[in-house]
């Protein structure tokens, strides 16, 4: 993580914050900073995203390509995460010095993903044991301004939304061979279904009191914090993983605060997420913005 | 395919439907993030660049030594930015390549007696790669640099010029003309002085035409510098507005 230099008193003052529900940016222990989406704005990826959290700023881009399913999994089809941390970020990234960071994120996307009721990986099968689709979500970190975890998996989700896989025929040739045919015309795709796909929540512990979207300040005062994976299903927020990060230890009762808060956040997360998706969905034509990417 | 691709139509437009001295659509925006000293964002036609600066620091590690300047770039590019997903975004030979030429153009650019003893990280990110990469990583790095307010001799400015069968020279060249085959000449140049930083050239051709096509490039190069100044003028007026710059003459 980006190195953040605060004296004790700075670290005193963001405690007592914490304590009084009031931030140093004025927010309550269950907010989050502002957020800024946009899909679709790399034009070489099936699909893309762009999610900017106060000074975080991620960039997702997902490649697919077809691929032979695992002999134990005949009907699944396959994800792959990668992380890469830009030195834009911090000059600290420089060369391999982002990938020890890179690896955690790649771990707890991996974790998150991994039961088939979070991510349906059916929807990947071309044909069962033979082909299916491969997406290579990969994660550029441009800036890191705190909180990670819940804007990976943020840009993650809303790029898997804008993710278009095209119409793929299948035609039997001799010997029972299958010749995959792919159609050429942009507009003939499928679309992911995205509904169940889990959202990272990082709850983090400072000194009595949990809270949600740290910022860079307010991580290094923690000594721990637990990432929450949410998956919905239903209506009904469920837990698709969780890990512990940081040095410090907490106390059973905590944890299950802990958790409950990453639960129900989890939840508004991912309505909003729906909500704003939809809304992007909609901006299409005149109605769309001519400046978008980082030229805003 | 290479070489027996005409660049060219009969009607004189090239691929994407570019006059032979037209460049590809230029944007570009000064400061797009805050944490380092200087950032900028470019995109010409599809090609499209980050780039950050940080410093001038204190020399890192066993670099102290010198007297001089260190000017230390890395040059890396999105997995998805090709067409072809990519494996590492840095460190294979392509990149090392690229950072060594940045390296070498921005030292001909930076007022390098002003610094002595210091170091300046210059990180360019490749989010898209559409041909002319290079170019478009030298032209965000000099934006960069300015937003880091950075002394420059003058503006360092690339630009990428081939020659089609015709002998036509063309400015700035996209992916699909450089793997259809034809020469490729990049040429890095300090446009008011009229100097070359750095040039670099593949495929053959005739020396005959060695002097237009650099003149093309050269040309290219002055555009671009008209629309880089351009943009630093315009993010001047914006970010000084609130101190009233916008009136001063």
């Amino acid at each position: 993580m980006a190195y953040v230099a605060l004296s004790e008193a700075e670290k005193t003052f963001i405690l007592h914050g914490v304590e009084e529900d009031f931030r140093c940016d004025g927010r309550s222990r269950r907010d989050y900073r502002p957020m800024e989406l946009e899909t679709g704005l790399v034009s070489n990826a099936s699909g893309s995203a762009r999610l900017r959290l106060a000074n975080t700023d991620i960039l997702v881009g997902i490649k697919t390509e077809i691929d032979v399913p695992d002999p134990l999994t005949p009907e699944f089809g396959k994800l792959e995460f990668f992380v890469d941390c830009s030195a834009n970020a911090t000059p600290e990234f420089e060369g391999r010095g982002g990938s020890d960071l890179a690896q955690e994120l790649v771990l707890a996307l991996e974790n998150a993903y991994e039961s088939p009721l979070a991510f349906d990986y059916r929807t990947l099968c071309l044909i069962p044991g033979q082909q299916c689709w491969k997406l290579y979500i990969d994660i550029l970190i441009l800036e890191c301004g705190g909180n990670l975890h819940d804007a990976v998996s943020l840009a993650a989700k809303a790029a898997l939304h804008n993710t278009k896989l095209p119409q793929v025929t299948a035609s039997l040739l001799d010997a029972g061979v299958t010749d995959l045919i792919i159609s050429d015309n942009p507009y003939d795709c499928t679309r992911l279904t995205i509904d169940t796909v889990p959202l990272l929540v990082t709850v983090c512990k400072i000194g009595d009191y949990c809270l949600v979207d740290p910022s860079a300040e307010e991580e290094a005062c923690s000594t721990v914090s637990i990432v929450v994976s949410v998956s919905m299903r239903n209506g009904e927020a469920f837990l698709s993983g969780s890990h512990m990060t940081g040095g410090g230890a907490m106390h059973r009762d905590t944890m299950r605060n802990c958790l409950n808060l990453g639960l129900s956040i989890g939840e508004q997360l991912n309505t909003l997420l729906a909500k704003v998706l939809k809304q992007e969905e909609e901006r299409v034509g005149p109605k769309r913005p001519k400046t978008v990417g980082f030229l805003k | 395919m290479a070489g027996n691709f005409e660049l060219l139509s009969e009607q004189g437009l090239r691929l994407d439907g570019r006059r032979p001295h037209e460049l590809r659509h230029i944007k570009c925006k000064l400061g797009v993030f805050e944490q380092p000293d200087g950032s900028a964002y470019m995109e010409q036609g599809n090609t499209k660049v980050l780039a950050a600066v940080y410093g001038p620091h204190q020399a890192k590690g066993m670099k102290t030594e010198t007297n001089d300047v260190i000017i230390n770039c890395q040059y890396s590019q999105a997995t998805f930015a090709t067409a072809e997903r990519k494996n590492r975004p840095r460190g294979d030979r392509k990149s090392l390549e690229f950072k060594m030429y940045l390296e070498q153009a921005l030292s001909a650019a930076i007022k390098s007696e002003l610094y002595p003893r210091s170091q300046i990280d210059i990180y360019v990110e490749v989010l898209q790669a559409d041909g002319a990469n290079y170019a478009v990583a030298l032209n965000a790095a000099t934006l960069a640099l300015i937003d880091a307010g950075i002394c420059l001799n003058e503006f360092i400015v690339a630009c990428t010029a081939s020659l089609s069968k015709s002998s036509i020279p063309l400015t700035d060249i996209s992916h699909t003309e450089e793997v259809s085959g034809g020469p490729m000449l990049t040429v890095a140049a300090l446009p008011n002085a009229q100097k070359i930083a750095f040039l670099e050239m593949s495929e053959r051709f005739h020396i005959d035409h060695l002097e237009t096509v650099i003149e093309t490039a050269m040309a290219g190069c002055r555009e671009i510098r008209d629309i880089l100044e351009a943009a630093v003028r315009e993010h001047l007026l914006h970010i000084g507005s609130a101190a009233d710059w916008a009136r001063v003459g």
